[in-house]
């Protein structure tokens, strides 16, 4: 202490920069552990946060462009490991961390490892959808490989028995931590394969770190599971553990209880569409049935018989023969009305016609009366003519015994004595016969008889 | 046939159904095939093995399956 140059009087600046220089000099880079506390990440983009242990703190701060490699966000209660230079804040006279690196402590080794893993079989093709397998609608036989005491094959149990009681599962017992774990779930996923009788395998584990969860993050079982024939579904740890198994299972679910619904339909449920659908069908085919029956008896009250065809036929026939009839009825009267109004209108019209044709029949009648009369008063006269004529026959003066004298062969009637010479030849007619004989004598006058 | 084929068969028989186009033998026909879709998958869901087994490796490397204990 006495070497120390007591008289030497240092600026705070100046003293500053020196132990500046000590510190950075002494302390170019360094790995440091501690648990983060007092963490902020202002809108910079850095981060500040101070690192302890139990017995001292320091002040730490992680730069914009370091944070970016980082895989995991810093948080209070985290403790890391990392690589940092020492350095001085001045205007405030602190030192503190800047750190380049940052690790969770412990895990760095193994989170290497899980993202290299990761890597390499993603590259493989190990995580593509393409060999992902559909789960089974409603699976046969579960096969559950997982810790046979932990709480994850009774929160299993319970989940499928509340989903689907009756169902059956196949408990297939394994570590689930330590060295064997790995092997034991590699060993179980192949049994199960060779023994068919399942038809979808849970693989579940609990929550745990990633220690823990070693054997899901191993490479065989990796291998196994995406060999499996029988679809795979992970269940394993927490809601935010993911392992490289959840990868390449056809199905992850977050938890193992998850995983058992995903799994297992729910069986009241199904019943219940089932049943509905059921009475669906039922109540379609009583409908379906109901229609065709009305629509037979539609159609029935709508046959018609031939007789009932004739029958129609004949009662149209019948109605035409009558509107016929009757229209060749009121044809015929309307005509004849017609008619005979025309033949008055005619008459009307004419009436010259009337009088003249009256006229020529009273000539008619006259002239057949005059003709009448003339013909009777001339066979009056004839009656008379034919009276005085038989008055004057010679044969019935001749009957009275007058006699008629006629000269021979002359025959002329002798009215004159004169006309006749003594023993002429005389010709008497009598009423009777005939006389020829001669003159004897003869005396003239007319009172000679 | 798997239980989800002659389900999806169930639904779609059941909605041709109620679409109401059939002639009544398609009808007919639908509702019996229906009919035996039901049944079946009734069976299916009765008919699982109701048992949980727990699988274990004899020493000689032999595996057998014995019923598990869960309650």
């Amino acid at each position: 202490m006495a070497e120390h140059k007591t008289n030497h009087i240092y600026s705070v600046s100046h003293l500053t920069r020196e132990i500046k220089t000590l510190l950075e000099d002494r302390f170019p880079f360094v790995w440091v552990t501690g648990e983060i506390s007092n963490y902020a990440a202002p809108a910079s983009g850095h981060s500040y946060f101070s690192l302890k242990d139990a017995g001292a703190v320091i002040s730490c701060v992680m730069f914009k462009n370091q944070k970016r490699a980082l895989k995991f966000s810093l948080e209070n209660g985290l403790k890391i490991m990392g690589l940092a230079r020492l350095t001085l804040y001045e205007p405030r006279g602190n030192y503190q961390l800047i750190f380049e690196h940052i690790a969770p402590e412990g895990a760095g080794a193994l989170q290497k490892a899980f993202e290299q893993l990761k890597k390499k079989l993603d590259d493989e093709g190990l995580f593509d959808a393409v060999h992902k397998q559909p789960l089974p609608f409603l699976p046969q036989k579960i096969s559950v490989i997982t810790s046979g005491t932990g709480a994850a094959v009774r929160d299993i149990i319970h989940i499928a028995l509340r989903r689907f009681p009756g169902c059956c599962l196949q408990i297939f017992p394994v570590s689930v931590q330590g060295d064997q774990a790995g092997n034991e779930v590699v060993y179980a996923i192949n049994t199960v394969n060779l023994q068919k009788k399942a038809d979808v395998i849970i693989l579940a584990r609990g929550g745990g770190s990633l220690e823990d969860l070693a054997a899901f993050n191993s490479e065989p079982v990796a291998r196994a599971v995406f060999a499996s024939r029988i679809p795979v579904i992970t269940g394993i740890g927490h809601e935010t553990d993911v392992t490289i198994a959840d990868f390449v299972a056809d199905v992850r679910a977050p938890t193992p209880s998850a995983a058992a619904e995903l799994v297992l339909p729910e069986k009241a449920r199904l019943v219940r569409h089932i049943t509905d659908m059921h009475l669906s069908l039922s109540t379609a085919m009583t409908q379906k049935l109901g229609f065709f029956h009305q629509k037979v008896d539609d159609l029935h009250s709508r046959l018609k018989s031939p007789a009932q065809v004739m029958a129609n036929f004949k009662q149209n026939l019948e109605t035409c023969c009558f509107r016929m009839l009757h229209s060749l009825n009121r044809r015929l009267f309307h005509g004849r009305d017609k008619l005979s109004w025309i033949s008055q209108a005619l008459l009307g019209a004419a009436p010259g016609v009337c009088i003249q044709k009256r006229q020529v029949a009273d000539l008619h009648k006259n002239m057949a009366f005059a003709m009448k009369s003339r013909l009777e008063g001339h066979t009056n006269q004839i009656s008379q003519a034919a009276a005085s004529l038989a008055a004057l026959n010679p044969t019935s003066v001749l009957e009275r015994g007058y006699s008629i004298a006629r000269t021979v062969p002359d025959q002329k009637v002798i009215l004159d004595a004169k006309t006749v010479a003594i023993q002429d030849p005389v010709e008497i007619i009598l009423s009777k016969g005939r006389i020829l004989t001669r003159v004897e004598k003869k005396t003239h006058g007319k009172n000679d008889i | 046939m798997t239980f989800e084929t002659a389900l999806k068969q169930l639904e779609a028989i059941v909605k041709e159904m109620e679409s109401g186009d059939l002639t009544l033998e398609q009808a007919l026909k639908k509702y019996e095939t229906g009919i035996e879709k039901v049944r079946y998958c009734m069976q299916i869901l009765d008919s699982t093995e109701k048992k949980i087994t727990q699988l274990t490796r004899d020493l000689d490397g032999s595996v057998t399956e014995v019923p598990f204990d869960h309650e």
